[in-house]
């Protein structure tokens, strides 16, 4: 069981309220990408085994979006925050690199 | 031709009393919910404030929902819709808002009883203890695989918004789920 907090309606929602969309923080090739690049867009996702940021929506609730990490092993959830950030916020990494001193850190 | 609602006058007593809610005014209204003229806007139209975060605020008048942080509903006597909206489309001109007549798009239940907390709980995952889910807050979560919304009015009295093309639906599920006999006694 999966419980996620919506930062957008504050409500602490069941995994099946929710719809995950996979990983968060993707950087969008555009018209002027390679074959390398569009390729890496469209098809290469990070599956790791511990800490992974995700995208999810309220999708019963209030429909929006926000991002989540949590743990891929554990179903640990380390916190949700906005959709509209580039990176994970500073205060939510520090705490998951106290959770998880192995932990290589967030890379794009 | 007249309306008529989705449910056409659905009735059933088990476990709580399901009734169709009957013809109702829903208005959607999308836009900054922070700004003056959605202020304006609401004032002008049932006196009242925007609700804070999931609340539904009533007047005699009618009642408005907080349904997203861009979205209320606002709830208003049938009869008054068109008249509403284009109040509603005057005071916002020129803002970027969007303002939609719902009342035809939703089946709307009024739902009585003491169980209507067990009852609802046997098919939507959202907690509805008295704590989480007090009077005068809106919940938007599922029943079985369809969207609705709910909101106690007072301890033993919840309406419940759903699509209209699934009305029937959730009609034979509440009927289902209150049977008598099937008590829960947990909430
Ligand atoms: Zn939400």
């Amino acid at each position: 069981m999966l419980n996620l907090t919506c930062p957008n309606c504050g409500i602490t929602a069941d995994e099946t309220d929710l719809h995950c969309d996979g990983q968060a923080h993707i950087a969008r090739s555009g018209i002027n990408a390679n074959d390398d690049e569009l390729e890496n867009y469209l098809f290469m996702r990070d599956n790791p085994k511990g800490v992974h940021f995700e995208r999810w929506r309220h999708i019963y609730g209030c429909g929006k979006w926000f991002n989540a990490a949590r743990c891929t092993t554990t179903l640990e959830v380390f916190g949700t925050y906005s959709a509209q950030t580039f990176t994970p916020p500073k205060a939510l990494i520090n705490k998951i690199k106290k959770k998880r001193p192995n932990w290589e850190g967030f890379t794009k | 031709m007249s309306s008529i609602t989705a449910l056409n006058g659905a009735f059933h007593n088990g476990m709580i009393e399901i009734k169709d809610a009957g013809l109702i005014g829903m208005i959607t209204l999308r836009g900054d919910l922070k700004s003056e003229v959605v202020a304006k806007a609401l004032n002008f139209v049932l006196g009242v404030t925007v609700p804070d975060q999931r609340k539904i605020t009533s007047t005699p008048k009618g009642s408005v929902a907080w349904m997203s942080p861009d979205e209320l509903l606002i709830i208003i006597e049938y009869k008054d819709v068109s008249k509403v909206i284009s109040s509603l489309n005057n005071i916002l001109s020129g803002s970027h808002s969007l303002v939609v007549d719902v009342s035809d798009a939703r089946a709307v239940f009024a739902l009585t009883g003491n169980a209507i907390r067990d009852v609802l709980s046997k098919g939507t995952p959202a907690d509805l203890s008295k704590d989480v889910l007090p009077i005068g807050e809106v919940r938007r979560s599922r029943i079985a695989q369809l969207a609705v919304a709910f909101w106690f009015t007072d301890e033993i009295s919840c309406q419940l918004i759903c699509f209209r093309s699934v009305g029937a639906y959730i009609m034979e599920w509440l009927k289902n789920a209150s049977e008598n006999g099937s008590e829960v006694n947990f909430h």
